[in-house]
């Protein structure tokens, strides 16, 4: 709890660009000099799945649903997140590119979670495109390919080491990719591999526990991903029995209908996105954390596709109590379908 | 009722001013002194936890290099990619200050430096342009940088991004790493990822606090040895009061004033004392303290290489400590007398009862308290060991002396009486013999003052003595100099060859030796190293294993800390290790040091050249000009080996003007003391003068008598103070001074200084007794005859 205390400060100042009055992390910050994500992209892979210092903020975001053999439900968490002071890249410590992940296991009964933060420049943390290999410390997200991937990750209490095995094609949101975040013009670029395997050993307190499940990779990158009256938003990504996903997000804004987005996804990894409004969400039963009220149970409604479903948190206390807080973990879908999945919520003070 | 009650408590202090002034100078400054030493206190420990807090010193574990140099950053990111949680500190001595480059994003420190915390804050401390540092080392700082305030940032620290401090240094490397205290599940050993590393836990790593521990229990005893002295003063004036008052007791009870009222309006009316003079004697403290504080602030910084604050700053702590005990030592002063007068019959109240009547019993119960508590103080001094066991016999010494004084008084004062020839000697011995009750707390004072001057004298002293005999051993060489590029370093040498001068080079660098901050010296060795330097231990034989690169010689300080004796391997540098042949006294650094061969040290730093040099010779001046002339080597590069005595001995000269200052304080007030008492006394000494002038003393002669009485007094009471004084300087050199300092000193006797301080004491004697002389000696006849017209 002593690496906490003095790294909060630190935190305040890292989540400027996504947090409060500015957005959650400060995403709302201006792009000054920054590049801006533009519409109609051609990405160019595996270069693309490597860092972009040109771009303020951008992440690799591994959540899993998994299970036991004796069937308890766990969730999983694996991220790595860039922020850069300058459109740059420096020689060693002169580096403006900051780099801070996060690592989590939820248990029905209990959520552990770290971070770790590192300074671009001398090789503490970084991306290679190919083969790709992202890392912080000894945490690491490897393997041949981006299809075929390793992660690993522990903190002082937990710990894990899996194996991912892409089984279907990268899925583009928005326009093939140009994610928009608001009517004012915020993006991202933003394409997910959610069709992964996963299997592996959880350390936890009680011992070793064999795993296995499904896992989704997110990557998104941008300068400005909020507008100034956006404070957070509830993101869902959730996998149906039929083998059909959904991704779909609101982000609240101040004195206005909330920003909506979803992609529909078939098991061939064909897809259809929903523009704003498509997609509705509704907070249902609210757990009071870290002194917060955070909406653990939703309605989530996708009536195009005839989606009414009622999502409840596995674990309703998987805050993640870190520098940068909020909450996410994996979740139980009921009601015109089924299956499990991850919610992240944001920017709630 | 009460009203009146108080009124009447407090018209005594009204008609007797001169008590009221002795309540509250007496308290006012023993508080200030106590609390003077305590804001001293307080002021470094807050340096410290500063220090503590900026560097992690005694925090956190450290790893530090095995063999001296700086960590490579491949080393680090090597450690951190195996699950090592370390931060990196790169630090070096910069400007005259402290430069400590920090990785803010993993760095516990990295609180100290974002201030508020806002976004700017990082942006600000990832910017190479910008360094952190308190206000007063911001304000001493030559450099243009710009430097944002941070004013937990300990002081002589300039903190900044590790990119800012490498680059001003010129440095790629890190100095230690600073393991966090929380670790992943698994990670390997230190020995798999950086085996040229080693781990220094936080309780190994003796902090500047640990280190000062002892100086500071130094400080509190003498702050609690004049807040002693100060108390007897309150003490004997309270005695009074309450004696004088007993009339007013009894009247006030016999008006109905309940018994309970009237101890609650005493005792309120000695917590308003207490509280004035306490407030008055923390705002003196305060004064105290600040004038003080360089010189200790530069005793810390030359003794143990500890930065502590010039500034004093209020805080809250030494306020109520100092408040705390103004009110505790007015308690004690008076809780006896308060319960004298709840325990007081209602009609004997008003027997007046002679200041000190029952004086003889409480003399000899004192004495024998006094003997038992020597006795203990001795069994202490020869089975006692530690530091607590020192400072219980200072205490027990000190305490036995005084309770011991006025029985031994009284016996050289019968002795004196009994050899008398004629009846005005006899009369004045027996006069002086019925003065020593009310005059014994004073006198006690005076022991107690006069015997710390004598053992702090004798600790000093004997500190300077082998100071000065080292300083005369360890400056051989007749000229320094120092050049600063290798061209002169390799002109020099071949100069000085070419005229056979013999010329001592020195190879120096600052490492880390044993886990210890240390020093390295390559050494030419020289018939000057084997003349001067006296070994504490090792033989003859140590220079010529140093000559052959088989050997080292350590300081004590090295050895000491690091735990290491003769014999010993010590590793000096990578995969190259030496025996330790021989531990050198290097008084006053704050350093370990190592020394070497040459031979050796070009071995393990092959691109370090010497650029300090020793040169011997019968001619400095005409030397000096030949350098400057020959070699265009500049004056200031040069310094002549008796002013470098003379700057050193500088150093230690302020290293002890604190204990000199409050020396002369402790006799300050016992000198007070001493005139409150006489003061208080010529009142009531009326009926025993009165009678002596009918025969025919004149006024001019018993004021005289009166001076003579005084030094008299202070005669037998330095007589006592020698012996007693002596012991403690036994202890503070032999016990105390040996922890405290870390080196032990033989202890040296003078005379002369003791002379002095006993002439001291005698005319501070004469000052105290001059003005109740002056008094008596202008007493208008009328009021000696008053004397004889009073039924009394």
């Amino acid at each position: 709890m002593l690496a906490k205390s003095y790294l909060t400060p630190l935190a305040l100042c890292l989540s400027a660009p996504f947090a409060g009055a500015q957005g959650f992390m400060g995403l709302a910050g201006d792009a000054e000099g920054f590049a801006v994500p533009t519409p109609n992209p051609t990405f160019s892979f595996p270069q693309d799945h490597g860092a972009h210092p040109d771009h303020r903020i951008e992440w690799w975001y591994l959540t899993a649903n998994l299970e036991a053999a004796d069937g308890t439900p766990y969730g999983l968490q694996w991220t790595l997140f860039r922020t850069a002071f300058a459109p740059e890249e420096a020689e060693e410590w002169a580096s403006p590119q900051v780099w801070f992940a996060h690592a989590a296991v939820t248990t029905p009964e209990t959520h552990f979670a770290t971070e770790r933060f590192a300074r671009g420049g001398i090789g503490q943390a970084g991306v290679i495109a190919d083969p790709f290999e992202a890392w912080i410390d000894e945490w690491s997200l490897a393997g041949p390919s981006f299809d075929s991937l390793r992660v690993a990750a522990q903190g002082s209490d937990f710990g894990f080491e899996m194996a991912l095995e892409a089984e279907g094609p990268l899925i583009f949101h928005g326009e093939q990719g140009y994610s928009e975040k608001s009517l004012e013009g915020q993006a991202s670029y933003y394409y997910s591999q959610p069709f992964f395997r996963i299997s592996g050993t959880l350390q936890l307190p009680e011992g070793p526990e064999h795993v296995t499940g499904h896992a989704w990779l997110d990557r998104e990158w941008s300068s400005q991903l909020l507008s100034d009256r956006q404070g957070g938003w509830d993101w869902f990504a959730l996998t149906f029995e039929s083998g059909q996903k959904l991704m779909g997000f609101q982000l609240r804004q101040a004195g206005d209908d909330p920003f909506t987005a979803a992609t529909w996804i078939e098991p061939d990894g064909s897809t259809e996105v929903y523009p704003t409004g498509a997609f509705e969400v509704a907070p249902l039963e609210l757990s009071e954390l870290a002194g917060r009220k955070v909406p653990t149970s939703w309605r989530v409604e996708l009536p195009d596709r005839g989606v009414d479903v009622r999502v409840d948190a596995i674990n309703p206390g998987s805050w993640m109590d870190l520098a940068i807080p909020y909450w996410e973990g994996p979740i139980r879908i009921g009601g015109s379908h089924s299956g499990t999945g991850y919610l992240e919520m944001t920017g709630y003070e | 009722m009460t009203r009146l009650g108080l009124l009447a408590l407090l018209s005594h202090w009204r008609r007797n001013w001169l008590q009221a002034l002795t309540v509250i100078a007496g308290l006012a400054l023993a508080t200030a002194l106590w609390s003077g030493v305590q804001a001293i206190n307080a002021e470094a420990k807050a340096s410290y936890a500063a220090a503590s807090a900026t560097l992690g010193d005694g925090q956190f574990d450290m790893l530090m290099p095995r063999d001296g140099d700086g960590i490579a950053i491949s080393d680090y990111i090597a450690l951190r990619r195996a699950g090592w949680q370390v931060s990196p500190v790169l630090e070096a001595p910069w400007q005259g200050m402290t430069l400590v480059g920090v990785d803010p994003l993993t760095s516990p420190s990295v609180a100290l430096l974002m201030g508020d915390g806002t976004s700017q804050g990082l942006a600000d401390v990832l910017n190479q342009a910008i360094l952190f540092a308190n206000r007063d080392t911001a304000r001493a700082l030559a450099s243009v940088d710009e430097v944002i305030i941070r004013d937990s940032i300990a002081p002589g620290l300039v903190l900044a991004d590790i990119a800012a401090v490498q680059y001003r240094l010129g440095r790629k490397d890190l100095s230690r790493l600073v393991v966090l205290p929380d670790q992943p599940l698994s990670r390997p050993s230190l020995e798999d990822i950086a085996p040229n590393l080693q781990l220094q836990a936080s309780t190994q790593r003796a902090d500047v606090g640990t280190l000062t521990d002892s100086f500071h229990l130094n400080l509190t005893a003498f702050g609690l040895l004049s807040f002693a002295v100060g108390l007897f003063i309150v003490h004997a004036a309270i005695g009074l009061a309450f004696e004088q008052r007993r009339a007013m007791v009894r009247t006030l009870r016999a008006l109905g004033m309940p018994l309970r009222a009237l101890v609650v309006l005493m005792m309120g009316e000695m917590l308003l004392l207490a509280v004035v003079s306490g407030a008055l004697g923390v705002a003196l403290g305060y004064l105290i303290a600040a004038s003080l504080l360089p010189d200790v602030a530069a005793t810390l910084r030359g003794l143990y290489g500890a930065d502590v604050s010039n500034q004093l700053q209020m805080r809250a702590e030494w306020w109520a400590s100092g408040l705390g005990m103004a009110v505790l030592g007015t308690a004690v002063a008076s809780g006896l007398y308060l319960w004298q007068t709840a325990q007081m019959p209602l009609l004997n109240a008003a027997q007046s009862q002679a200041w000190g009547q029952s004086a003889r019993r409480l003399r000899l119960r004192q004495g024998a308290v006094g003997i038992g508590l020597l006795i203990v103080a001795l069994a202490l001094a020869v089975w006692g060991t530690g530091l607590v066991a020192a400072f219980a016999v200072l205490a027990g010494l000190l305490l036995g002396g005084a309770l011991v004084l006025p029985a031994a008084t009284d016996a050289v004062l019968r002795w004196l009486s009994d050899r008398a020839k004629t009846a005005s000697g006899q009369w004045f011995w027996a006069d002086t013999r019925g003065q020593l009750p009310g005059l014994s707390l004073a006198l006690m004072a005076l022991l107690l003052a006069l015997s710390a001057n004598i053992g702090v004298a004798t600790m000093v002293s004997s500190f300077r003595l082998t100071f000065v005999a080292f300083l005369d051993q360890r400056l051989a060489p007749e000229l320094y100099l120092r050049v600063d590029t290798i061209e002169k370093s390799a002109a020099l040498l071949t100069w000085t060859e070419a005229r056979g001068i013999e010329t001592l080079p020195l190879w120096a660098r600052e490492t880390v030796l044993a886990g210890q901050p240390s020093e390295l010296f390559g050494i030419r060795v020289a018939p000057t190293y084997r003349q001067n330097w006296t070994l504490l231990s090792g033989d003859g034989s140590a220079w010529d294993a140093v000559a052959a690169g088989q050997g080292t010689i350590v300081n004590e300080q090295l050895a000491r800390r690091a735990g290491l004796s003769l014999g010993e391997q010590l590793s000096v540098g990578p995969a190259t290790s030496v025996p330790i042949v021989g531990i050198v006294g290097d008084y006053g650094n704050p350093l370990g040091q190592a020394v070497i061969a040459e031979i050796l040290y070009a071995d393990i730093h092959p691109d370090d050249v010497a650029l300090q040099f020793g040169l011997r010779s019968n001619d400095v001046v005409e030397l000096r000009k030949s350098l400057r002339e020959d070699l265009g080597l500049s004056e200031s590069a040069m310094i002549n080996q008796d002013a470098l005595k003379a700057f050193s001995l500088s150093v230690f000269e302020r290293t002890f003007v604190v204990t000199a200052a409050l020396n002369v304080l402790t006799l300050t007030v016992a000198c007070f003391a001493l005139l409150m008492s006489l003061l208080t006394l010529s009142d009531q000494r009326l009926p025993q003068l009165a009678p002596a002038w009918a025969l025919g003393f004149t006024r001019k002669r018993l004021a005289a008598l009166e001076l003579v009485r005084a030094v008299a007094l202070a005669l037998v009471v330095s007589v006592l103070a020698v012996p007693v004084g002596l012991g403690l300087a036994w202890v503070l050199l032999s016990v105390v001074n040996a922890e405290a300092f870390g080196w032990r000193l033989p202890m040296f006797f003078f005379p002369g200084i003791y002379l002095r301080l006993v002439l001291l004491a005698l005319v501070a004697a004469a000052i105290a007794a001059a003005w109740p002389a002056w008094r008596l000696r202008r007493l208008p006849p009328i009021q000696l005859l008053r004397v004889f017209a009073n039924a009394r």
